[in-house]
């Protein structure tokens, strides 16, 4: 069980808004969280990674207590050990497919599944210029994936897939976050873009 | 003609870049990152140099290492190092003048880099040094050339500081710039010819080789 109940200031052009979650995600299957733009969707996911700090609350997985403001309580963002796809990629120019898999882990053969599933086998020589879109959304999944995460944390990660890609590369997913027990939150602004996926819903909003 | 130096400026411009790029790494990563006065405050001094005449930074540091008063007696009573009218001297010096040469432009870099970078880096389990070097230096290494060449042919050519603090000692601190003017004094100036042709081919190779390599987009020392 994860338990989330944290607070956050976000400044807007509409001024000062409050991000207020307060729920519990069960371990294990898909959570999709939905929201208007600048509901503070993104700044969610961060929080629960580490990548951001909230202003208060807790945030507890596992038994673990990851944040306790209060207590001053905040594990590093490496030993929460998850796994992030970020909304712009942030895949690393330097690096080829095969470097980006590889800078995550050292199982080759893990390596090899993933690029079957990510259907990127033939551009493990490419560097990100030199991938598409839909290419470079699905290198940034298979990075996530590839130090097996037991909480993945997805931001809008089939934005640049077409219907079909997106249904096949979901679908092989799935398998592999069900055979690993990885529980993953998703986040899309579209609250449809999971039906039948997704096990549970969560709504963010600011105040 | 007495090419010594060239040589002695050449290895002085090899040791100060050097020695700045290992210092200048890791302070560049740390003002790169954040804001505070602390940091405000060492980056203003570390670009002192770039607007205070050489000589004024050359009279303090001449008064800063002199073995009759402060740092410079407590070094040349304890540790037997005098670097007024030395090599060792020139180094320092050097160091202080150009550091601004190796430290803005990897700063700048570092900071155009999208946060997400590291930030990826870290959820990957990896450390802020892994981080440092296995993605940020190789995404910014054009514009640590950049300083790197820079940093060389600042140092190169830089006459008041040297001046002030080595003085014109051959073999020891009399450098080619100084080396030049020394020329020209004595009315020789074929051998002032000699050393600024040697100076002026060597830093225009360097500097056209720096925009070669960044394809046409060598980044200026303030960026």
């Amino acid at each position: 069980m994860i338990r989330i109940d944290i607070e956050k200031k976000l400044k807007s052009y509409q001024g000062e808004l409050t991000l207020k979650v307060d729920t519990q995600i069960p371990m294990g299957g898909i959570t999709q969280v939905f929201g208007e733009s600048g509901a503070g969707k993104t700044t969610f996911l961060k929080i629960i990674a580490g990548l951001i700090a909230p202003d208060r609350g807790v945030i507890i997985v596992n038994n673990d207590m990851w944040v306790d403001i209060l207590s001053k309580i905040s594990i590093s963002i490496q030993n929460r050990k998850i796994g992030f796809v970020f909304q712009n990629y942030a895949l690393f120019p330097n690096m080829t497919v095969q470097q980006h898999l590889e800078y995550a882990t050292e199982d080759k053969e893990w390596i090899k599944k993933l690029l079957a599933i990510g259907k990127l086998e033939t551009f493990t020589t490419h560097k990100p210029e030199h991938l598409s879109g839909g290419q470079q959304q699905r290198l940034a999944i298979l990075r996530a994936m590839a130090t097996k995460p037991q909480l993945l944390l997805m931001d809008e990660p089939f934005s640049a897939l077409d219907p079909k890609m997106k249904t096949e590369l979901i679908n092989e997913l799935k398998q592999l976050w069900d055979e690993g027990g990885t529980s993953v939150i998703i986040v899309s602004h579209n609250p449809n873009e999971l039906d039948g996926i997704a096990r549970n819903l969560l709504e963010i909003k600011t105040t | 003609m007495d090419l010594s130096p060239i040589w002695l400026s050449l290895k002085l411009a090899s040791i100060t870049t050097l020695v700045l790029l290992l210092i200048g790494l890791p302070v560049a990563y740390w003002l790169s990152k954040g804001k505070s006065v602390i940091k405000i405050i060492i980056e203003a001094l570390i670009t002192m140099p770039l607007v205070l005449p050489p000589s004024v930074l050359g009279f303090y540091l001449l008064l800063a290492f002199s073995p009759q008063h402060g740092i410079g007696k407590w070094l040349h009573q304890i540790f037997d190092i005098q670097f007024v009218f030395s090599f060792e001297g020139l180094i320092v010096a050097s160091i202080i003048y150009s550091m601004p040469f190796m430290i803005s432009p990897i700063k700048s870099a570092l900071q155009q880099l999208p946060l997400s970078l590291s930030q990826a880096s870290y959820t990957l389990g990896k450390t802020e040094r892994q981080t440092f070097i296995k993605v940020l230096l190789p995404n910014i290494r054009t514009s640590v050339l950049t300083a790197i060449v820079l940093t060389f042919a600042h140092t190169l050519g830089e006459f008041g500081v040297v001046l002030m603090i080595g003085g014109n000692i051959p073999n020891v601190t009399r450098v080619a710039s100084i080396a030049v003017y020394d020329s020209v004094e004595n009315l020789d100036y074929a051998a002032a010819n000699t050393y600024s042709l040697i100076l002026f081919s060597i830093t225009f190779v360097m500097v056209v080789a720096v925009f070669v390599f960044n394809k046409y987009k060598a980044k200026s020392p303030l960026e």
